[in-house]
């Protein structure tokens, strides 16, 4: 190869080494790690052998919570659609001077630190909390009403942290529209309800599953909002990763749950992958 | 506009009306919560929640005063600094690759680099605890510092490759015509011209190791604490003022710093 023919392999080298090193290999070795023996002394061994997975197939609860993640995250997915579906197309397609400013404002609570946001609903919600002193106040209640550690503050902190993903997908989407598409429609006798209907929210739609994709699988795979916002019956899979890894070091079977997580969350993704592009993921990233 | 001319005067105004109410109501969930947290930052309650009883920098104070605290931001900064630097030449190196050539196997490599974006930060956090240790690794700053380098590689090759794809080849092909020699053309051309992408690259890696915790919580040693995993672990106890006012740091700063860095990315275009 010329010099000049090897030039982009040379400036990749350095990323695609890392990556190979540092995300595929270990990915690669916690497979193998399944399968490790964990002696009565608590020494791993490599081994081939399938007590781990066996002790997690046979255990129910292990199915429990992976369904009760997956749960909360489908339901947050679906409250970011709710909230965020208008609000793209209010911002994409309302007459307003400052869209702009709009935009750059929904994204600044993009940048406040993450354990600072999610803990925030804390604040909000707490028996002392902004909610409960609104409603005290007001005198709606005399008794605060228990708003926290419960799956409902668990489902508010994740959407606090997804929405936003949702809104630049979506708006995104909505505005590569092609406006003429939306008047031919129109003109064409088309009611503004099935002109959204027949015309804009399919053309949406890259833009809704990307959001939706993003929302499930960062949802799912979340385990600082759980454990600060969920209660004591709050069932969260990389709860379960964390606990084996860095309370039980039990790592063989974290091995196991991890390699679960990720066959999980790669099946919806590999579904996902089939009726839409996961290209537009990648690139609503760069936004 | 064209949506305006296909519609009939009066018509919709119900449904545009209910749009902007059920938006107005978005944007105050989304920034209710953090000025809850500044406001509560200076309450001087001492049980760190309503009602307000009365204004107080004391809190403010006490933070400043607490070591750990310090500590934590000075591990956060560090690891921040030291991990975007990595990523941003690593990711600077592969956009340049990825925008300015084409070859063989362009798409796959692409997406390749931009796996890890879906890849749940718990596994990734097991993953290379495990990989490391076998190697003869323990947790360390190290691990740290490799882990939040490879966390937000695909973020900077990812942005910057957007914000590179107006640099036009031109400008150094007539450098090289002028007689600049390769190392030349890159110092005096080429640099000047991604500096703000390096910097909004470098920004935005940075920004990322410093928020993050998922992760940060498998690779730290016991003992060391960054801001982040700080917080968490004082939440743990109970929420108290002193941490709201760590928050209203936070916030100021994550908030203050891509502003800045923003403005100077593009000062510095304007006089160049």
């Amino acid at each position: 190869m010329s010099r000049a023919l090897a030039r982009p392999y040379l400036l990749l080298s350095p990323a695609i080494l890392s990556l190979s090193l540092l995300m595929v290999a270990p990915v690669v070795f916690v497979l193998a790690y399944s399968f490790w023996l964990r002696t009565a002394e608590g020494l791993d061994v490599p081994a081939f052998q399938f007590g781990n997975w066996a002790n997690f197939f046979s255990d129910e609860f292990y199915w429990l919570a992976l369904y009760s993640t997956f749960k909360t995250a489908l339901i947050t997915t679906a409250v970011c659609i709710v909230l965020g579906y208008p609000t793209a197309y209010f911002l994409a397609r309302a007459e307003i001077k400052n869209r702009g400013l709009l935009l750059f404002l929904m994204f600044l609570p993009f940048w406040v630190s993450y354990i600072i946001r999610t803990m925030s609903w804390i604040n909000v919600l707490g028996k002392n909390g902004f909610v409960n002193a609104v409603l005290m106040g007001i005198g709606i209640t005399d008794e605060p009403f228990k708003l926290l550690y419960n799956d409902f503050s668990v489902i508010m902190g994740l959407v606090y942290f997804q929405l936003p993903y949702m809104i630049i997908n979506v708006y995104v989407s909505l505005d590569g529209i092609d406006r003429n598409l939306e008047s031919a429609a129109r003109v064409l006798g088309c009611t503004p309800w099935q002109s959204f209907r027949e015309v804009t929210l399919p053309l949406s739609l890259p833009g809704l599953g990307a959001g939706s994709l993003l929302c499930f699988v960062l949802a799912a795979g979340s385990y600082v909002t759980p454990r600060l916002l969920g209660g004591t019956d709050t069932l969260f899979f990389p709860d379960l990763i964390y606990e084996a890894i860095i309370s039980q070091l039990d790592w063989p079977f974290g091995a196991v749950l991890s390699v679960v997580m990720l066959v999980a969350l790669g099946l919806v993704i590999a579904v996902y992958n089939r009726f839409m592009s996961l290209s537009d993921v990648y690139r609503s990233f760069a936004r | 506009m064209s949506m305006a001319a296909a519609r009939q005067p009066g018509e919709g105004r119900i449904g545009w009306a209910l749009l902007r109410l059920w938006s107005i109501a978005v944007y105050l969930f989304m920034f209710a919560p953090i000025v809850v947290v500044i406001l509560l930052a200076f309450n001087s309650s001492r049980s760190g929640a309503f009602p307000m009883e009365g204004f107080s920098l004391q809190w403010f104070g006490k933070l400043f005063a607490n070591q750990s605290i310090v500590d934590a931001f000075k591990t956060s900064l560090i690891l921040a600094g030291t991990s975007g630097a990595l990523a941003t030449v690593i990711g600077i190196m592969a956009a340049l690759a990825l925008v300015r050539y084409s070859f063989k196997g362009k798409e796959g490599i692409q997406t390749f680099l931009s796996l890890p974006l879906l890849m749940p930060e718990v596994v990734m956090g097991v993953a290379l605890l495990m990989f490391l240790k076998f190697i003869s690794m323990p947790r360390s700053f190290a691990v740290l510092l490799l882990g939040h380098t490879i966390l937000s590689l695909p973020y900077v090759v990812l942005v910057v490759q957007a914000r590179l794809v107006g640099l036009r080849a031109s400008y150094e092909e007539a450098a090289w015509t002028l007689g600049a020699n390769r190392l030349q053309t890159f110092f005096e051309v080429t640099l000047p011209l991604i500096s703000p992408a390096i910097v909004g690259g470098f920004l935005f890696a940075a920004t990322l190791s410093f928020d993050n915790i998922t992760a940060t919580l498998f690779w730290k040693k016991p003992g060391i604490e960054t801001v982040p995993t700080k917080i968490f672990a004082m939440l743990r106890t109970s929420i108290s003022p002193e941490i709201n006012a760590l928050g209203a740091v936070m916030i100021v700063i994550t908030i203050l710093l891509p502003l800045i860095g923003g403005y100077m990315v593009r000062r510095f275009a304007k006089t160049k």
